[in-house]
């Protein structure tokens, strides 16, 4: 893997973060210095390790019944809403 | 050149669960916006999900009934995409490891649109193949005003099943076909009420065509906004005949996502595929892996319901229902059971089916509305079974019943429906219809023997329809013998 | 006298024989507050009136009874503010309470006040707080270590009886060891997540701060235990710590890995740490080298996967339900470029983009899953290491306390300043850090004990017999 494979500018987009020019170009920078110390991970030989799809230590089925449990009132729900009308909580239009 | 059309489906369920997948918020339809919300489906810095293990059953009931593979052991992913319907911007779902693995459904004839039931390809009981079934999460509901949108976060966090066919379907009325066997399955395992006009059921519909013979796909386009199961055949015969237009005018296809419009009766260009969605699965590191193997799976197959095909079988075999009265009636959770109660009160069964399937859904009832209990269906046939009414009148009666939800025995009464099988009123009416109509006694005698029903019909509407028609006959036959 | 410099089991046993009130400590610890945070900036916010209110209904019979916690402000509490240290939360009040919150409410705790951190977790040495900065107590012109910075400079600065905060790669040891503290990363799993705002969902736990390993203990017992709320949390029952505090080392077999003593390693850290090694085998424990071969990975898996979880987790701040919204946005595609660009600081943008890319495709197996495998080898290394040792002794970090604005322009070698600690979160397994001496220019030295999974009554003991023969504790610094 190549650190110059890191595009900035495309990851931020989708990450949906807007980076000014000169933040692009500083982070191209560092991220390419972070990215060639974990490029050490390539060397690291993993053969020993199962290539199975869930890791093995985990427990498994802790699960929930399904028991109603009370939420927040809609006045709670909408307090931190920068914007709402009608219980809704707004937001830009969304153009389909 | 003739086309053929090629078609799959990606079907999303909504789960009758009492709550939320992740939380135990209220999973309702119709509440008042943001009334059943938490930190956790709101998607709040720190809160975190718990599996609904109700949910859990309920997909892999869902797979049993549709004969998957149910994986031994599975796990959540997130799934990430901004969109402001999503709380955390990104769904907790299944990617490489789905509750589900294949799986098939068989298109029933009577599932098909009726007009075309009678179509071979109605008959051939042709199977569906799927993919997977995975749960996930829904998202919260938009609704679009002028300058901006409104978010209600009740329907966000409730549990979907993603159920996603192979491209083995060919036609709109074998989508249709599909959709409505697999809606009735869904409700015979109270997994899902599976209305798609409430949205319980949603359907997104891939679509190609090729000609006739050849292997490879053609370009697919992506229908949305599709509302009822008729809406989705409607859909793709309208989808399939502006795509064959497009290819044998020597034009191509763009992939392409597609919205149809019910009202306008086309589809019109959501959006061209742009490029391909960059999800970035990872597991959720937030939810521990699901092992089905101890307990889950059994607990599922112990809920194994009778599907509405091997009901359907039962009625022919042990009923001796008829093809269409056994599909009619085993199409339908509710209407089964009820056929069922009726059933077991009369030796008449299929008497009862006939009443049931014939006449009371010629109808177009509201099943709601069925409150009467079962077991009048079960008297009317017996009272037709014994001659005490004949079937002209079992008609009139059952009209009655339905109406005033009175028993079949005091409607007879009420009316004055019992038949006449008393010998000497019968005698009395035959004497005097001899005496009447004496060109038909010659003709009868002359050897017309149809004359005879001439004398029949005088008797009738002297008894007013009351009297029994067999006995009329034997009477008849030997005063004239 | 002040009872602001007194340990959490002193004060409670003079509330117990009615000495003194909640409402006292509450009051002693504001006033240490005025006269010496200006200088430290430890506390985002420090509610005085509320916390005395609260004193006055403290119930002292309950085992935190009147006792005044500070908590890190990525810890949920209802109807405060949670900011993270950062403007996109600047004005966000929690409407609940994380598990922890609930837990030392039930206990009997007063909340005091929230601590500084780096924003969202994310850093070293808490000069990534977009709110304000904090000193370390030893030296001003130092940093008190990160991300919990705020937690553990309150305690130096005996502004604070105890703290929680949370730690990811080192985030409460690394600042324990920089301020001269005791801090404890419990294992994953022993204490609820639930309401902590998530970096690195599979490392993240939330763990104590402490004058003493004894308040240490007694604040995780009250904090720790399973949780239905939250998926990770282990169903394993909660000892009494306070039973392990033995005194005594003997029998107890020590493991030295080679790896955590190597070049870049500060001679002044070494020596401290060799010398605590020389107590231990003094005194009974039999110290023993281990092998950890996959350390010198650690870093490289913890800034994959960590930063993965992140770029998920992180996603949720869009400007739409609540947080910083940027204004007049055209649509949800520019309200979320721009919220999140107004909203978050350089080092989150950065992982941020990193844990994306890492996930995107076409690189996912390269990277995440690559990572994921060497996280199971270093797991594995423990494992084995474990079979032979009860204990592992090592550095908390590789350098005391570095300068203010240092490591800012390089994020690499911020990120090696959690060399030693990143590990254990790695590989799930507690670790505590407690002071062992100082550097010769005065700066605290973090001593660090690594344990199996589930297994802080070992960890406590070893320290606390530690601390019992090497009283640095009571040595303050000068404010």
């Amino acid at each position: 893997m190549s650190a110059s494979t890191l595009d900035v500018a495309y990851v931020a987009d989708l990450a949906r973060i807007d980076l000014a020019p000169d933040e692009k170009a500083l982070f191209q920078k560092q991220l390419a210095d972070v990215l060639g110390y974990v490029n050490q991970l390539q060397k690291v030989d993993i053969s020993s390790v199962p290539d199975t799809p869930i890791d093995p230590h985990l427990p498994t089925n802790v699960l929930r019944l399904d028991e109603i449990r009370p939420g927040l009132p809609t006045a709670d729900a909408l307090a931190n809403a920068p914007a709402q009308a009608n219980s809704l909580i707004t937001a830009p239009k969304i153009v389909e | 050149m003739t086309y053929e059309a090629v078609i799959g489906l990606e079907v999303h369920v909504q789960l009758k669960t009492a709550t939320k997948m992740f939380c135990g918020c209220r999973n309702q339809y119709g509440a008042p916006p943001n009334s059943h919300v938490c930190p956790v489906c709101l998607g709040y810095p720190g809160a975190l999900p718990v599996p609904n293990e109700e949910a859990i059953r309920m997909t892999i009931l869902t797979g049993l009934m549709l004969e998957c593979d149910i994986a031994p052991v599975c796990k959540f992913d997130r799934k990430s995409y901004f969109y402001p319907d999503m709380p955390k911007n990104y769904q907790i779902s299944q990617y490489d490891l789905p509750l589900c693995l294949g799986g098939r459904v068989l298109l029933d004839k009577f599932a098909f649109p009726k007009e075309t039931q009678k179509d071979p390809i109605a008959e051939a009981k042709k199977p569906i193949r799927l993919v997977r079934i995975h749960l996930e999460e829904d998202v919260a509901k938009s609704f679009h005003y002028d300058q901006a949108s409104g978010i209600d976060f009740n329907r966000a966090g409730t549990p979907l099943m993603e159920i996603v066919t192979e491209a083995d379907l060919r036609s709109p009325e074998e989508a249709f076909a599909f959709l409505t066997t697999l809606k009735q399955i869904l409700i015979y395992g109270d997994v899902s009420d599976a209305d798609m006009e409430k949205g319980q059921l949603r359907c997104d519909v891939n679509i190609s065509v090729r000609p006739v013979g050849q292997e490879t796909f053609g370009t697919k386009c992506e229908l949305k906004n599709l509302n009822s199961i008729s809406g989705v055949r409607r859909a793709l015969q309208y989808e399939i005949a502006r795509q064959i237009d497009i290819v044998s005018s020597g034009g191509t296809i763009r992939q392409e996502t597609r919205r149809w419009d019910d009202t306008a009766g086309q589809t019109f260009l959501m959006r061209t595929k742009e490029q391909a969605h960059d999800y970035r699965y990872f597991p959720d590191p937030d939810l521990l892996p699901i092992r089905t193997d101890q307990g889950l799976l059994d607990q599922a197959r112990a809920r194994l319901p009778e599907l509405p095909a091997a009901r359907k079988d039962r009625y022919v075999a042990d009923f001796g229902l008829n093809d269409y009265q056994a599909s009619v009636l085993a199409a339908d959770r509710r209407l089964a059971a009820y056929f069922e109660q009726a059933a077991a009160a009369t030796q008449a069964k299929v008497a009862v089916a006939n009443f049931l399937a014939n006449e009371f859904l010629a109808t177009e009832p509201d099943l709601d509305q069925l409150t009467l209990p079962a077991t009048h269906f079960s008297a009317l046939a017996d009272l037709v079974a014994s001659g005490k009414i004949n079937s002209k009148q079992a008609k009139d009666l059952l009209t009655e019943m339905l109406a005033s939800g009175e028993a079949p025995g005091d409607l007879v009464k009420r009316l004055g429906l019992e038949q006449v099988s008393d010998t000497a009123q019968l005698d009395a009416w035959c004497d005097a219809a001899i005496a009447a109509n004496p060109r038909s006694v010659a003709d009868y005698k002359a050897g017309k023997t149809a004359a005879i029903n001439a004398l029949k019909g005088f008797v009738m509407k002297q008894s007013k329809g009351k009297a029994n028609p067999a006995v009329v006959d034997q009477i008849l036959q030997s005063k004239l013998r | 006298m002040t009872l602001a410099t007194l340990s959490l089991t002193q004060l409670r046993q003079k509330l117990l024989a009615r000495e003194i009130s909640p409402a006292d400590i509450v009051r002693d610890l504001a006033a240490r507050r005025d006269a010496v945070d200006p200088a430290i900036g430890a506390y985002l916010r420090f509610d005085a009136d509320r916390a005395l209110a609260d004193a006055l209904h403290a119930d002292i019979s309950l085992p935190l009874g009147g006792i005044p916690v500070a908590l890190k402000d990525n810890i949920n509490t209802t109807g405060d503010l949670c900011t993270c240290a950062s403007r996109f939360l600047a004005n966000f009040r929690s409407p609940y309470d994380a598990t922890v919150t609930r837990k030392l409410r039930a206990a009997g705790a007063i909340l005091l006040g929230r601590c500084n951190m780096d924003e969202f977790a994310m850093g070293s040495s808490t000069e990534n707080s977009a709110l304000q900065p904090t000193r370390n107590p030893w030296d001003t012109q130092r940093v008190p270590g990160g991300s919990s910075g705020g937690s553990a400079a309150a305690v130096a600065a005996d502004t604070a009886i105890v703290s929680l905060g949370s730690d990811t790669g080192g985030s409460i040891r690394q600042p324990a060891a920089f301020c001269g503290v005791v801090g404890l990363k419990p294992t994953y799993g022993r204490v609820s997540r639930y309401g902590l705002v998530a970096f690195a969902s599979s490392l993240d736990q939330i763990g104590p701060f402490a004058g003493s390993v004894e308040d240490a203990a007694l604040l995780l017992h009250a904090i720790a235990g399973p949780d239905p709320m939250e998926n990770t949390s282990r169903p394993i029952p909660v000892p009494d710590y306070t039973a392990a505090l033995t005194g005594h080392v003997e029998g107890l077999r020590v493991g030295i890995p080679k790896e955590y003593f190597v070049e870049g390693l500060d001679p002044e850290v070494a020596s401290a740490v060799r010398a605590a090694i020389d107590w231990f085998a003094n005194h009974g424990a039999r110290v023993t080298e281990v092998s950890l071969p996959h350390t010198p990975a650690a870093t490289a898996v913890y800034y994959i996967i960590a930063t993965a979880e992140a770029s998920a987790n992180l996603a949720r701040f869009d400007g739409v339900r609540y947080g910083h919204r940027a204004p007049d946005a055209k649509d949800p595609l520019d309200l979320y470029r721009r919220s999140r660009a107004q909203g978050f600081g350089p080092e989150v943008k950065r992982r941020i983009i990193l844990g994306t890319y890492v996930l995107s495709s076409g690189y996912y197996d390269a990277y995440y899953n690559r990572a994921q495998k060497v996280r199971q080898l270093i797991r594995r290394d423990f494992t084995t290491a474990f079979e032979s040792c009860d204990i592992i002794l090592a550095p908390t970090t590789p350098t005391p306390a570095f300068r203010a604005g240092e490591k800012t322009a390089d994020p690499l070698q911020m990120y090696l300043a959690d060399i030693f600690t990143i590990a254990a979160n790695l590989a799930g397994v507690p670790a505590l850090s407690l002071p062992c001496g100082f550097s010769s220019c005065g700066l605290p030295i973090g001593l660090q004990i690594i344990g199996p999974h589930f297994a802080e009554e070992t960890l406590f003991r070893a320290a606390h017999a530690y601390e019992q023969a090497h009283p640095w504790k009571d040595r303050k610094p000068a404010l």
